[in-house]
């Protein structure tokens, strides 16, 4: 108690306290003013910049992909199809550490070390926010397991995409094509606004010939999003446009058939319709799984296809090039008519063997004892190469070089699907180019029966089919039959038949000459098909064709079954139906498949019977 | 004598009372929001805040004269508790800040933001002031033994107010301005020595408040979108209930230590000079009573415990508008959680009883 007595000088104290309670009053008014004064700075002067960035914290741009147009045939087949499937997607923007991410989503679902791959070669060419997917195809029951474990996973969502698929797989892959993945390349020449929601592009065939009518219009959404990223609701809408469906000319019946016609075999297909250029069938073999490339193929099954012997990759149909062997013969002596180098009734003898006058050697016949006699007529029905070598070194090779560019050989038939090769018709001013030599005669007679330099694809040999079948209408091929709206299926465009250029012939009764003979090589007594015409309800047109692989040496004889499978000769036919007014035009080219008469002939039977008789009622 | 109401009678303080509820109140209607309108969160909270104001009446019964008694053993036994949570700590993972007693978490560095300013306003209350340079040194010994306690668990913000309460108590007691400066120099000068000892994320925390646009999707994405939050809300704000940023959860920590920008956005500018104001009178009303208080007790004791609760108000909304580093330190009453909540309400307590307990000269 003492201790409170002690003086203590109260008024000097009270003064003390009270001025320091005052000046603390007035620091912290100050420093209150402070505080507001940012307050203010933030929510009145720089509203603006923070409204701004509020917003686009808030609201997303989402594009909205639109679906793409369907494929079908002629008769109404789906060819191509969008089938919704769940994918996993993640956003790497948002993902703090993807590894681990992916790690952990490995513990719930089977995720393979070739989809992570896939997936980080995908992030190094998208942007950050980007959706990417990981997995494809998720069952069911892994939708459901990753969908309870979502709240885990910022940046990771299960979407529901449409993916492509071909139904028909093998059976049309090279002329449907397939889509894929958009690629780098493809990214810096695509109109980016449009195809910003896009995955996939066309790559090749119908699909990327086709991919602007296929692809539609992109849509938007103004969306609300959270901290995270997911969408809270939906603000605005502009659906997307879908693509057009597209219709082919191709008839799903018949390609099937020629599909099964060439069944473990190498070698093409073409049938056309004759009249307008509809592309009726068109096979080449062996072929492919579109379905494999639509989500990326891995490197192992890439691989598998790019070095299989039967480079299946190839459009063979398209791309593939083969000496026409005698297939050629029809043409050459249309143009032998058509210039005056020949009358019907001039006659070659035939020993067997033919001579240029000063040489040795000896350019030999198919036929070993010769075809005697021989007039135009017979030279085609019997394919008589001494009367094509004469033709030939009469012609001279400039003649031959234009005889078979106006059937349109040596230059690519523009099919509208694009990726064809154009052939090699040989010429003086070809040789001195590409080899710097001049053209000795000798090249030509090897000329005159379709070997040598000269190549030709499947396609081309359909045109010039055709060509002969309508009497010199030659036609630009293509697929496209028409695409409709896919909203109200109203068509919104058509093929229009496209004619490349026609060919003057003074007399027309050269064309009848030409196709008389081609008739009797098929359903004739003597001709080189005459087993394949037996007994057809039509009247048809062919010529077989066998082209060498290897040049056979002056004295040997050619035995195929000596010779390994791919050095065998291939087998040829063109051919046209029914006689009077054709409607179909076929050409088939078998790799090693040896005679023309044995290896394609029957195969053009079997697509002509089908499409003329079997299908014929149901027709209109 | 006159005829005492019942205010006077229950030793409360009416217009301190008055300011607190609407505070609580208006906390209530922010943490509805910031919540994502969890309405039992909003209750349970309303539940501590009751608990609190019963026992703000409870401490304000008891006379100043008693507190001081009191002092020296609060500020000991919780010097100990202090000492057993960091051995529990020792032996849990990370931070250890509280003994569990079930219904509340009880955190002894909350006991000491009241303890520290109690036992220096009893120590300096003994001799005349200004304090002796002794009584200083001893002073600060005192208040630097809880600190170092409690920036070890490690809780930087509450060792932060219990700093600013012991510190009040010694700039109200007197201390010479010189030695003021002196001491802020020599703080200055240990800064970096602190900068040693502070963990990764404290550091971090320091370096994000200096240049938060460094790494705005890591550690400067809070102060950030903080300033949207804040910023986007304009003038008027964008109503409540209404705020993107905290609905969408931009925000981080929008229910606790960022709820001043939830409330800046939905309330505007408008809703901010009205939510300061409230808190200016709170303050005025405290320094007042810390003025009109008889004994130098009274007098340093009420005066630190309202500049801890102006510093509260300060760091909390310097942080959120980003003028200083993030700590965790609440806006007080409206934040969510219920230690700083029942601190802050005994705090007003013992405002309350210092004032109701003087004896009346004037009759």
């Amino acid at each position: 108690m003492l201790r409170n007595l002690v003086f203590k000088d109260s008024d000097q104290e009270i003064r003390l306290i009270r001025g320091r309670i005052i000046f603390t009053g007035i620091a912290i008014f100050v420093l209150l003013l402070v505080i507001l004064s940012q307050i203010f700075y933030l929510q009145v002067i720089r509203h603006d910049h923070f409204t701004t960035l509020s917003q686009s914290n808030r609201v997303k741009i989402v594009p909205i992909p639109p679906t793409r147009g369907l494929i079908f045939s002629r008769d109404h087949v789906l060819l191509a199809d969008n089938r919704s499937s769940f994918s996993l997607e993640l956003t790497p923007e948002h993902i703090p550490d993807l590894d681990a991410t992916i790690s952990r989503l490995r513990k719930i679902i089977d995720i393979d070390d070739a989809s992570i791959e896939r997936f980080k070669e995908r992030m190094r060419k998208n942007r950050r926010f980007d959706s990417i997917p990981l997995r494809f195809n998720l069952s069911d029951e892994e939708v459901a397991r990753v969908s309870v474990n979502l709240h885990r996973f910022p940046g990771v969502d299960v979407q529901a995409r449409l993916n492509r698929y071909y139904p028909l797989g093998e059976n049309l892959a090279h002329t449907i094509g397939y889509v894929g993945m958009i690629d780098e390349d493809e990214l810096v020449h695509l109109d980016k606004s449009n195809y910003s929601a896009t995955s996939h592009i066309g790559k090749i065939g119908v699909e990327k010939a086709y991919e602007d009518q296929l692809h539609g219009q992109v849509g938007y959404q103004q969306v609300e999003v959270n901290a995270q990223g997911r969408v809270i609701r939906v603000l605005d809408r502009t659906p997307s446009v879908p693509g057009e469906n597209i219709y082919l000319t191709i008839d799903v019946s018949l390609q099937k058939v020629a599909v099964q016609a060439l069944q473990g075999k190498r070698g093409a297909i073409v049938a056309m319709d004759p009249r307008n250029g509809d592309i009726l069938a068109m096979v080449s073999s062996p072929s492919y799984d579109p379905n494999l490339f639509v989500n990326g193929i891995d490197v192992k099954s890439y691989n598998a296809l790019l070095n299989s012997k039967g480079t299946p990759l190839l459009n063979r149909a398209l791309q593939g090039k083969y000496p026409p062997g005698s297939t050629i013969k029809p043409f050459l002596a249309f143009a032998a008519l058509q210039d005056g180098v020949r009358r019907l009734d001039d006659e070659t003898w035939c020993p067997g063997w033919y001579q240029l006058k000063g040489s040795s050697h000896l350019y030999r016949d198919w036929k070993h004892q010769g075809h005697g006699h021989t007039d135009l007529h017979k030279a085609i029905v019997q394919s008589c190469d001494v009367y094509f070598y004469d033709l030939a070194n009469d012609m001279g090779i400039d003649k031959i070089d234009d005889a078979m560019s106006q059937f349109g050989f040596g230059s690519r038939t523009g099919i509208d699907i694009g990726g064809e090769a154009s052939g090699l018709v040989p010429s003086r001013q070809w040789k001195q180019r590409v080899l710097g030599q001049p053209w000795y005669p000798g090249e030509t007679l090897i000329i005159g029966i379709g070997q040598g330099s000269t190549l030709v694809t499947p396609i081309q040999l359909v045109v010039a089919a055709a060509a002969m079948a309508n009497r010199g209408h030659v036609i630009k091929p293509h697929l496209f039959e028409e695409a409709r709206d896919a909203l109200n299926n109203k068509v919104i465009s058509t093929d229009k038949t496209q004619e490349v250029h026609m060919i003057n012939d003074v007399n027309d009764d050269d064309w009848n000459q030409i196709i008389n003979a081609m008739h009797d090589v098929v359903q004739g007594e003597h001709g080189t098909a005459r087993r394949s015409g037996r007994g057809a309800a039509y009247q048809f047109a062919g010529k077989t064709g066998t082209a060498q692989v290897v040049g056979i040496a002056q004295n040997e004889e050619y035995e195929a079954k000596d010779l390994p499978e791919d050095l065998r000769d291939h087998a040829l036919f063109i051919a046209f139906a029914p006689l009077e007014s054709p409607t179909i035009a076929v050409a088939i080219v078998v790799e090693n498949g040896g005679s023309g008469s044995s290896g394609a002939a029957p195969i053009a039977r079997k697509l002509l019977d089908h499409y003329l008789e079997e299908k014929s009622p149901a027709r209109g | 004598m006159k005829e005492q109401t019942l205010s006077q009678r229950l030793h409360i303080d009416i217009p301190l009372l008055f300011g607190l509820v609407v505070l609580c109140a208006i906390g209530l209607v922010v943490l509805y929001s910031a919540s994502g309108q969890n309405l039992s969160l909003v209750v349970r909270q309303g539940i501590r805040m009751l608990i609190a104001v019963i026992f703000m009446i409870l401490v304000a019964q008891i006379p100043p004269m008693q507190l001081s008694r009191w002092s020296l053993w609060v500020y000991l036994a919780g010097l100990a508790l202090l000492f057993l949570v960091l051995g529990v700590g020792y032996v849990g993972k990370g931070a250890q800040r509280w003994l569990d007693l079930g219904l509340f978490r009880f955190q002894p560095s909350e006991l000491m933001k009241l303890a520290l300013p109690m036992v220096l306003a009893w120590y300096f209350s003994e001799k005349p002031l200004p304090p002796s340079f002794i009584r200083i040194v001893v002073a600060l010994v005192m208040i630097l033994v809880p600190v170092v306690l409690i920036a070890k668990q490690p809780d930087l913000g509450t060792a932060l107010l219990v700093v600013a309460a012991g510190g009040a108590v010694l700039f109200v007691s007197g201390m010479s301005w010189r030695l003021i400066a002196v001491f802020c120099l020599l703080a200055a000068m240990c800064a970096p020595v602190l900068w040693f000892h502070m963990h990764d994320y404290q550091r971090q925390r320091v370096l994000t408040f200096l240049n938060p646009e460094q790494d705005p999707l890591g550690a400067g994405y809070h102060i950030i979108q903080s300033k949207i939050a804040i910023g986007s809300g304009g003038l008027y704000g964008k109503g409540w209930l209404n705020g993107t940023q905290s609905h969408l959860e931009f925000l981080p920590e929008r229910s606790t230590d960022f709820i001043f920008a939830v409330f800046c956005e939905e309330f505007g500018l408008i809703g901010v000079i009205m939510l300061v104001t409230i808190y200016t009178l709170i303050i005025a009303r405290g320094l007042y009573i810390a003025a009109s208080a008889q004994q130098t007790f009274g007098k340093l004791l009420a005066a630190a415990l309202v500049i801890t609760f102006f510093v509260y108000i300060f760091v909390n909304m310097g942080m959120v508008s980003g003028q200083l580093p993030v700590v965790g330190v609440p806006l007080p009453l409206i934040s969510h959680g219920g230690t700083s909540v029942v601190t802050l309400m005994l705090g007003f307590g013992i405002l309350m009883g210092i004032h109701t307990h003087r004896r009346l000269l004037s009759d």
